[in-house]
């Protein structure tokens, strides 16, 4: 709260508890503040060996998966071996990307000091430069999650995932659109920071954006160089098989990468935000705005990994430094809390969850159908 | 490298980009992945309170000279700590081991871990060897070494090193220990003394309530030290009274002195303020005792640093607002632009630093 613009304390209360679609009053929403940074003290003061190993573990599990997925494709004229080969390494590139790349960019292992595992040089095997991520998703997507027209990730600038983005005959063809950046997921991503439709308005300057550019084409250079090139030209005689495998394992990262980070923002139940919303917002009413603009995955250990526990895309959102493995652990308190409080918990399987997604990309493709119900603070 | 492996050594960055090839060759051996890194081949029990440990670097270790420390890195509880360690073995080359010997402080987090846990086969990070604390080269002077506790490490490593040189020298030894059984080294200070003829004196201040150092005591003992090149190491305590008695002799150009711990005075306590942290936009608060390094860590970053007590100028930071305190000294002071040691300097209300 700014104490300078000196407004009336119960006036603003009033204002925050309106804006929010919750039925809690301000000493409730300062209360479950409280108690979810609490859990969330809890856990980081018990980070120790036990986390660590995890993390190494991990990392060496999937530096083994992506030498036996390269290795086996070597094989790949033989089919059991292509297809073996593909899927471990498409599992190899997801891991790095989702439960390591991912998490150890957003400063989650950074407590342990060690430089091989740390946010300010972590480098993943994707086509986005990790500093132009961790502009674009650790801070505009992570302190403006979901207000519209704040945070670039709702619709990616491309797509129309809110009632309240303005429609344009342009997103009729929305289903297609939708389809390519799955498709070419990766390089939606390195993309995403360049803000082409702020150089068009002409907010950002072409130069700047030419720089980002340039940064990008040197670790794309990098990236295909690897898997398109040395590595098919290292099989020899069997360049296409392995050519092929490389381009399935990166498709099938791409694709799953997509329905995650999809599943983790846009099903039905999340809320969006306007930039009025936030106005003076305090930790608490950020914390909130959190969990109401973010949804869970239901799912077993396995889901959790391979989706880099962003199946707790509701914990990761609150508390987005955590380490990953201690998600599950801090999901049961924060189901728990928000029990207490009346608040809702969006937590359904995959199938669910991604099956309201599809829904509303085609949905909000045609223009709002009749006006939403409009929200008291609107 | 040879011109030879260069290229190979190339295609090999290629193939693993994003990461480095040692990424993947640490999964055969971890002395192969990035970094200097050494294996503890053996830990042998000094002490008590003190271990020394066998250290094999792999092929980045350059050597160290006798009396140089090495700064290890050890992962306790998932966390990394730096800490530097005198050098107790010999000279080592490139291909050698080398040992340190570690005792454990009270307080001490990382040398009392090491104490209990330290294990062959473990890995450590290391950095390579620095200091200038070592003998000079060519023709000997004749040396004194005043020593004290575990100030002793870095003077074992000379010894070991005049006599496994076979280079001639006149040497005077002068060590305080409180007891007997907290003695480091005592055999074979005994032994190197009697086989190469140098005089090695040993005052056990609590159990025989011998004399700590002093003016008399030296003329005593050491007649012609102001004749020989001395070393110094041990507690702030004999440090300031040695380098007192050379001060006053005019001596201190023929006194090298090694502080074997952060010589941090206790300041009257003063405030810290919020530390911000300029390029990376984290800030923290700050207690007015706590290296500003320390708090820039536990903020989750990590700067480039060295000695942690405030010789090695490692760790330098440009100063954007605000005023530090020098925990050596007391001092407070700071201007923007100021290039400051963050091992050894605290906030002095709200800092802002360009980390």
């Amino acid at each position: 709260m700014t104490a300078s613009l000196n407004l009336d304390k119960k006036m603003l209360a009033a204002a925050r508890a309106r804006r929010l679609p919750v039925d809690l009053t301000d000493e409730q929403v300062q209360q479950f503040g409280a108690e979810i940074e609490a859990l969330r003290k809890r856990i980081m003061d018990s980070l120790g060996e036990k986390d660590a190993r995890y993390i190494r573990r991990m990392i060496k599990t999937q530096r083994y998966l992506e030498i036996g997925g390269r290795g086996l494709l070597f094989a790949g004229i033989l089919p059991p071996a292509w297809l073996a080969g593909t899927a471990m390494l498409g599992v190899a590139k997801i891991l790095e990307n989702m439960e390591i790349g991912h998490n150890v960019i957003h400063g989650q292992w950074d407590w342990m000091r060690d430089p091989e595992i740390h946010s300010s040089k972590w480098e993943w095997d994707n086509v986005c430069p990790s500093d132009q991520w961790q502009h674009s998703h650790n801070y505009m997507h992570h302190k403006w999650t979901n207000v519209v027209g704040m945070d670039r990730d709702v619709g990616y600038g491309i797509l129309r995932m809110s009632e309240r983005q303005p429609w344009h005959p342009a997103y009729l063809a929305q289903p297609v659109t939708n389809a390519l950046l799955a498709t070419f997921f990766q390089w939606g991503v390195a993309l995403h920071d360049v803000e082409f439709e702020r150089v068009l308005k002409g907010e950002k300057s072409f130069r700047e954006a030419w720089g980002q550019l340039k940064h990008i084409g040197k670790k794309v250079r990098k990236q295909v160089i690897k898997d398109y090139v040395l590595f098919p030209l290292l099989a020899g005689p069997f360049f296409l098989p392995v050519l092929a495998g490389n381009i399935t394992a990166n498709l099938i990262r791409n694709l799953w990468a997509y329905m995650i980070i999809f599943c983790g923002h846009f099903p039905d139940g999340v809320e969006d935000f306007l930039p009025e919303d936030i106005e003076n917002e305090d930790k608490a009413h950020w914390y909130l705005r959190q969990l109401l603009g973010s949804a869970n995955i239901e799912g077993g250990p396995l889901m959790h990994i391979m989706s880099g526990n962003l199946s707790h895309q509701m914990e990761h959102h609150l508390f987005p430094d955590m380490p990953s493995n201690r998600y599950a652990e801090a999901a049961k308190e924060v189901r728990a809390i928000c029990q207490k409080y009346g608040l809702p918990y969006n937590s359904k399987p995959l199938h669910r969850q991604f099956g309201s997604v599809l829904a509303k990309v085609m949905r909000l493709s045609l223009p709002n159908r009749a006006p939403k119900q409009a929200m008291v603070s609107a | 490298m040879t011109s030879v492996l260069r290229p190979l050594t190339r295609f090999g960055h290629w193939l693993a980009t994003p990461l480095l090839p040692e990424s993947y060759l640490e999964l055969i051996d971890p002395l192969l992945g990035a970094g200097l890194r050494g294996r503890i081949e053996q830990v042998v029990r000094e002490s008590e309170d003190a271990v020394s440990l066998e250290i094999r670097p792999n092929s980045r270790w350059q050597g160290a000279r006798a009396g140089q420390y090495v700064r290890l890195g050890v992962d306790i509880d998932g966390v990394r700590h730096w800490r530097c360690y005198s050098v107790s073995s010999g000279d080592a080359g490139r291909d050698d081991s080398f040992t340190v010997t570690v005792r454990a402080i009270d307080g001490g987090h990382v040398s009392t871990w090491l104490n209990h846990y330290a294990r062959a086969g473990m890995v450590l990070m290391l950095d390579q060897a620095a200091g200038e604390f070592v003998l000079p080269s060519g023709e000997l002077p004749k040396l004194l070494f005043i020593t004290a506790g575990s100030g002793i490490t870095p003077v074992m490593g000379m010894l070991r090193s005049l006599a496994a040189t076979g280079r001639e020298a006149d040497v005077v030894h002068l060590h305080y220990s409180p007891d007997e059984a907290s003695n480091l080294f005592a055999g074979d200070r005994r032994g190197l003394a009697l086989a190469h003829g140098w005089t090695s004196l040993t005052r056990l201040t609590r159990s025989h309530g011998d004399q700590h150092f002093c003016a008399d005591q030296l003329q005593a003992l050491c007649p012609d030290w102001r004749d020989r090149l001395a070393y110094v190491c041990g507690p702030q305590a004999l440090m300031d009274a040695v380098s007192a008695h050379w001060d006053s002799a005019d001596l201190v150009a023929r006194l090298k002195q090694e502080n074997f711990r952060p010589a941090l005075k206790t300041v009257a306590a003063g405030a810290g303020g919020e530390v911000r942290f300029w390029h990376s936009g984290r800030a923290a608060e700050a207690a007015g005792d706590k290296p500003l390094l320390e708090v820039a860590e536990q903020a989750g970053l990590l700067p480039k640093h060295g000695c942690r007590m405030g010789i090695c100028q490692g760790c330098l930071v440009t100063l954007k607002e605000g005023q530090v305190r020098d925990l050596t000294t007391g001092e407070i002071f700071g201007e923007a632009g100021d290039m400051v040691r963050i091992c050894v300097c605290a906030a002095a209300g709200n800092v802002t630093l360009d980390l």
